[in-house]
Formats: structure tokens, C-alpha cells, sequence
């Protein structure tokens, strides 16, 4: 994965550090005005707002969650809620760019954004955001169910006010209650097709809940600089890197079984089950190496943190044939 | 008018102009979409 791939990836959890600096001062920053600024927008800068790479993975598992529903649905009322789920995720993305337009203009890596690069203007970036979830949400509800809608609507909020406003510039936990709003979409599209939520979308929330936080640590472990610049209470940052190598192996044992319980419950075959137990191991390997890589009395990789890289790139394949495990053995054994 | 003018209001109209047709093509393909959705629905019953 390039830096810049991985750079978007630690973009999906970035949070504002001043919450009182509000919406006017990245406009004052640039001295444009809002039209000046909107003239100087291209599309390709509105497209940037919804984090368009962090997307991949929300359309994946959401139509994981549509596939393994049972029932019928027809092709494009079942597109029209991918595009829904997609449309929102975006909206909350615009939206978290918003609010975080702060912190952003001190990291390195996000200093180029639209808006604290003064290409978008602060106001619009939130209209857009605003008028995208609600959108999304309305147009949710009127081709599929209300539910669906209604469980949308809920994981932009989530991802909106508890993650990005609430716990993201208050706790090194972050990641782990944040990791929830990722969790959705397998859920949504469930809901999508069933109009009814019951264990099996909630197994592979779990999924998703679970793997989030050995994902995003393993990733702070060596990015984590930009975090402590913008004062962003990341858990290296706030516990140090041994605290994290800790967590990472923690949290990948807790997955195993979580990963497992579809098959463990009936809900999938032994082709998913089989596929969740050897790519857990793997990751309990790659985990491990995380905590054992040589390191210094604080817990700071002497390896430039090759197995936290490692790590990093291995838990976005194992979640991707994970699902499309879960898929293959459902078209295959039902 | 200087040249550097000429090349920054042609830079504004540029981009003005893209994001028109963004805007036209995200209404067709809206457009679309709620004529296939209400086309499904019907089908549904």
C-alpha cells in the first residue's frame, strides 16, 4: 500500500482539536471569501471531501451484508442502497473534513484538503455534507424500508456527534466506540433486504467492531507523529507504543472467536468457518510479531516498524476475504 | 488587463464550467435512477 493509501486510511480517523476554534477560521486563514473560494474548487475536490478510498471498503462490506440477507430484492433497488450506504458515508466524511478542518491544517498529511488548503469554503463543505445524509437517507427509506433508513441515519449520527465531536479529541478509546460507525454497513444492507435486524447482522457488525482497533493501532504505531503534533489523544500518542503493541495482540485474539461465530451459530458453513479460522491465525501471527518486534525501553520499534506495517496491510485483506469468504459460502452452500 | 488576469478568469470560468456539468450530470443521473426505482417498486407491487 503507498503512503499516500495509508495516509487516507489514518484520514478516516482523524479528529478536530479545538472544538470552539469554529467554522469561520479556516476562511479567515485563507483572506478569500466564500466565492472566491468556490471558484477555486475543482470537482475532484468535492469528490476528496467524501473520502473516497475509506469508501472502498464501506460499498464491500455493505454488499456483503446484502448478500448473504435472505430473500430477493430487486437489482436496482439493491444498487440504489449501495449507492445509499456509499452517499452517506461520504456525507459523515465531508462532514468529519468539516469539523476537523482544524487539526487538519496541522498535520501533515491532511494539510492539503480541500478546506484547509482554502479550495472549499468551511460553510459549504457542511452544506454539502448535510444535504448528501440527508439525502441519502430519505432516498434509503423510499426505495428499500424505513428501517434501513432509519439504521442509516443512526450510523452517520454515530460516526458525526460520538465519534468525530465526542470521543475522538477526548480519548485514546476513540478507535475502539468510533470503530461502531465503520461496523454499519454489513448492517445496513442487511436491513436493506430483510426490513428486520437479527443476530446474524449484528455477528458481523461484531466483526467489523472488533477488527477496527488492532487496524487503526497497528497503523498509529508508525503513524502517530501527525497525531501527537495536532494533540489527537491517539493511544501511542497517550499510553505509548508498548500499551499498543499490547492492545493490537488483544484485540486480534478477541476477533478469533468473534470472527468465528457465524459458523460456531449456524448462520454460515465450513467454508466461511474454515476461512475465518486459518486468516485469524494469520492475523495472530502478524499481531504477535507486533508485539514482540524489537524494540527500545519505551516500546519503540528498532525496525521502523515493519511488523506494525505488516500488520496494517495484512488487516485490510484478511477483513476483505473475510467477507467475500462469507459471501462465496453462502451463494455456494444455500 | 494584465495576463496574469486573462489566465486566472479564464482558470475561474474553467472550473466554473466543470462543475456545471457536474452538477447537470449528477441531476440526469438522478433523474434516472428515481424513473428505475419507481419502475422496481411498481414491479414489486
Amino acid at each position: 500500500m503507498s503512503d499516500t493509501a495509508i495516509n487516507d486510511r489514518v484520514g478516516g480517523a482523524s479528529a478536530p482539536l479545538d472544538a470552539l476554534s469554529g467554522p469561520l477560521h479556516a476562511l479567515a486563514g485563507t483572506g478569500q471569501s466564500r466565492s472566491d473560494l468556490a471558484a477555486g474548487s475543482e470537482v475532484r475536490d468535492w469528490i476528496t471531501l467524501l473520502k473516497p478510498r475509506v469508501l472502498s471498503l464501506v460499498v464491500y462490506s455493505g454488499v456483503a451484508g446484502l448478500l448473504v440477507a435472505p430473500g430477493h430484492m430487486h437489482p436496482i433497488l439493491a444498487i440504489t442502497a449501495i449507492l445509499c450506504i456509499t452517499i452517506a458515508a461520504g456525507a459523515a466524511g465531508a462532514i468529519n473534513m468539516w469539523y476537523d478542518r482544524d487539526i487538519d491544517a496541522v498535520m501533515r498529511r491532511t494539510v492539503n484538503r480541500p478546506i484547509p488548503a482554502g479550495r472549499i469554503a468551511p460553510d459549504s463543505a457542511l452544506a454539502y455534507g448535510v444535504g448528501l445524509a440527508v439525502f441519502s437517507v430519505a432516498l434509503m427509506g423510499l426505495a428499500t424500508n424505513w428501517l434501513a433508513a432509519i439504521v442509516l441515519a443512526a450510523s452517520i449520527l454515530f460516526y458525526v456527534f460520538i465519534y468525530t465531536v465526542w470521543l475522538k479529541r477526548r480519548t485514546p478509546q476513540n478507535i475502539v466506540i468510533g470503530g461502531a460507525a465503520g461496523a454499519f454497513p454489513p448492517l445496513i444492507g442487511w436491513v436493506a433486504m430483510t426490513g428486520s435486524i437479527s443476530a446474524e447482522p449484528l455477528m458481523l457488525f461484531a466483526i467489523i467492531f472488533f477488527w477496527t482497533p488492532p487496524h487503526f493501532w497497528a497503523l498509529s504505531l508508525f503513524a502517530h507523529a501527525d497525531y501527537a503534533r495536532a494533540g489527537v489523544p491517539m493511544l501511542p500518542v497517550v499510553a505509548g507504543a508498548r500499551e499498543t503493541r499490547k492492545q493490537v495482540l488483544v484485540y486480534t485474539v478477541a476477533l478469533l472467536p468473534v470472527a468465528l461465530s457465524p459458523w460456531i451459530m449456524g448462520f454460515s458453513g465450513w467454508i466461511y468457518g474454515a476461512s475465518a479460522l486459518l486468516l485469524g491465525l494469520w492475523f495472530l501471527k502478524h499481531a504477535w510479531a507486533v508485539w514482540t518486534d524489537e524494540q527500545d525501553e519505551a516500546g519503540r520499534s528498532l525496525t521502523n516498524d515493519l511488523p506494525a506495517k505488516k500488520c496494517f496491510k495484512y488487516s485490510i485483506s484478511y477483513l476483505f476475504i473475510l467477507l467475500g469468504m462469507l459471501v462465496v459460502d453462502h451463494l455456494v452452500l444455500t | 488587463m494584465t495576463p496574469d488576469f486573462d489566465k486566472e478568469a479564464a482558470e475561474f470560468h474553467r472550473r466554473r464550467r466543470q462543475r456545471n456539468w457536474a452538477i447537470l450530470g449528477a441531476l440526469i443521473g438522478l433523474v434516472v435512477l428515481f424513473y428505475f426505482i419507481s419502475v422496481a417498486r411498481l414491479l414489486r407491487g
